[in-house]
């Protein structure tokens, strides 16, 4: 009877917490900076362009093959009388997020800091109908950070705090 | 008389199937139970629903690639399941790890053991048949655990954060005072689970003395982890065959006497504490700042020709992963030796003779997971 009693005392207890649970769909819970959903490319903010030249380094890291990267000669390019830098820019990218493990190699084998793991709400909540709705374009994987509407977190292999 | 009584009602053996699709199961694991009335007279397990043929699609991966499906065959520790991967690869390669990152795995290793046992204390108490409650307690803790894992690694259960060498990136600047925060909070846990379960009559009557197993039989089915611990056999791979720092630090192994469902749950409780214990001298030897990485570390990682075996103590008991090379910068061979399938084999014997609710609780004291039976 004691230890019945002792249970029970546990459970009143819990009276007093602080509830630890959201009401979800209403309020999200903060996510960290490292947080990784799905991987996307960034825009080059200065010279207007993505910053991905194609160099296929993801996609021959990636493990799930889910990527498929195209290149082209870049239009914007200086000897073509642009501003940009870069020889070769990113023609076609399609990313399989269907397929995708979220595993960050992507994003730790590529040269020109091009691409980034989602850490914003949006790439957790992308429930669709149709899984062939999952594969996304160029245009789709550039819009969130054309529109700066992500903060990302590009992690250097074996970086230190200091 | 007794005769009569037979010819009186014509009985028969039912076979009742438990399973593949049934939460007592704890995944997707189905078992034909063969009763007579409620007495189980033979248990038949089938397996291989969840197999995904993790092994053979490392050996078409680099080793870097292998740590994301490695995390997959260990759902529920998959810090632990990462770090045998990539401490037989480091073994292989002759790699150096740094000192801080070892102390960091040690502890993410162990604070990913509180997190796995806490799912068990809430699904056990699920199986005993205390609805919601305990699971609750259980995943409040735990999401405690995620959340820090998640702060760090940047994912909430498929980490992928080890790397063969060291850590992938460093740990958050505030990552000591995080874990002293939540190890205070899991403390408390524990306290709750030890207040709600291990002296009430209930729970006590309805778990001492079943699912027995004994230390010879125990040892002879290949067990380990905290089922073999409870039929008083001192076996922990931490102790036995120190990897990282772990004789560095001063832990009990914790024994139980009776190999019976409750000195199961009992074990893995105070073992638990033992864990924070673990934890908190982790704390005050690790270096604040420092590298986690060797100096030098080539693009692609290559291996010379060899085996090794790297076993480790998962929370379920010995994960070990015997790895083949022939030189190249992918495994020729990889086997994952998990402790689940290893425990598994002793459920028959644990459960025949108890009625039909007993043997589900045996299934749920051995606490497996089904992704590690498979793979």
């Amino acid at each position: 009877m004691k230890g019945i009693a002792r249970s029970l005392m546990t459970t009143l207890s819990t009276f007093s917490r602080k509830p630890v649970t959201r009401d979800y769909p209403n309020v999200h819970k903060p996510l960290p900076e490292r947080d990784r959903a799905f991987p996307l490319l960034l825009w080059d903010q200065d010279i207007d362009e993505p910053f991905c030249t194609g160099c296929h380094a993801c996609e021959r890291a990636c493990p799930v093959e889910c990527m498929t990267v195209l290149m082209k000669d870049n239009p914007n390019h200086k000897t073509v009388g642009g501003t940009s830098t870069r020889r070769k820019i990113i023609d076609k990218f399609w990313i399989d997020y269907a397929r995708c493990m979220r595993c960050n190699i992507c994003v730790e084998v590529c040269n020109f800091d091009a691409i980034a793991m989602n850490n914003t709400w949006t790439g957790h909540e992308m429930s669709v109908h149709d899984r062939k709705d999952l594969v996304i374009d160029l245009q789709g994987l550039l819009a969130q950070s054309r529109a700066g509407a992500i903060k990302e977190w590009v992690p250097v292999l074996g970086q230190t705090n200091e | 008389m007794v005769t009569e009584r037979a010819r009186e009602f014509d009985t028969q053996d039912l076979l009742i199937n438990v399973g593949p699709q049934h939460p007592s199961t704890h995944g997707v694991f189905r078992m034909v139970l063969e009763v007579d009335g409620e007495l189980v007279k033979d248990v038949i397990p089938y397996i291989g629903y969840l197999h995904r043929g993790a092994e053979k699609l490392c050996e078409t991966m680099d080793y870097r690639q292998g740590i994301g499906f490695m995390d997959r065959t260990e759902y529920l520790a998959a810090f632990n399941a990462e770090l045998s991967y990539v401490m037989a690869v480091e073994e292989l390669a002759g790699l150096e790890v740094p000192e801080r990152a070892q102390w960091i795995r040690m502890i993410l290793c162990e604070l990913n053991r509180l997190s796995s046992h806490f799912m068990f204390l809430g699904a056990f108490g699920v199986d005993t048949g205390v609805m919601g409650t305990p699971f609750i307690y259980g995943w409040r803790e735990r999401e405690m655990l995620i959340d820090l894992f998640e702060e760090i690694s940047g994912d909430r259960m498929m980490y992928a954060y080890f790397r063969p060498g060291g850590l992938a990136w460093d740990v958050t600047r505030n990552f000591k005072e995080r874990v002293r925060e939540v190890i205070k909070s899991s403390a408390q846990g524990i306290k709750d689970f030890d207040g709600l379960f291990t002296e009430n009559e209930i729970f006590v009557a309805r778990t001492k003395g079943i699912g027995y197993i004994s230390a010879e039989d125990a040892i002879d089915y290949g067990m380990s982890g905290p089922s073999i611990r409870a039929s008083g056999v001192p076996l922990d791979v931490r102790r036995d065959e120190p990897y990282l720092k772990y004789s560095e630090v001063d832990f009990q192994v914790v024994t139980g006497q009776h190999g019976d469902v409750f000195d199961r749950y009992a074990c893995r409780l105070q073992e638990m504490r033992e864990s924070i214990k673990i934890i908190e001298q982790c704390l005050d030897k690790m270096a604040d700042t420092g590298p986690i990485m060797p100096e030098k570390m080539p693009r692609m990682l290559r291996t010379p020709p060899g085996e090794v075996y790297m076993r480790t103590e998962a929370p379920r008991g010995e994960y070990g992963i015997y790895l083949v090379s022939n030189g190249g910068n992918r495994p020729y061979r990889l086997k994952v030796r998990s402790a689940c399938l290893s425990n598994l084999q002793a459920l028959k014997q644990m459960s025949v003779g108890l009625y039909v609710a007993d043997a589900i609780l045996v299934l749920g004291s051995i606490d497996i997971v089904l992704s590690e039976v498979d793979r």
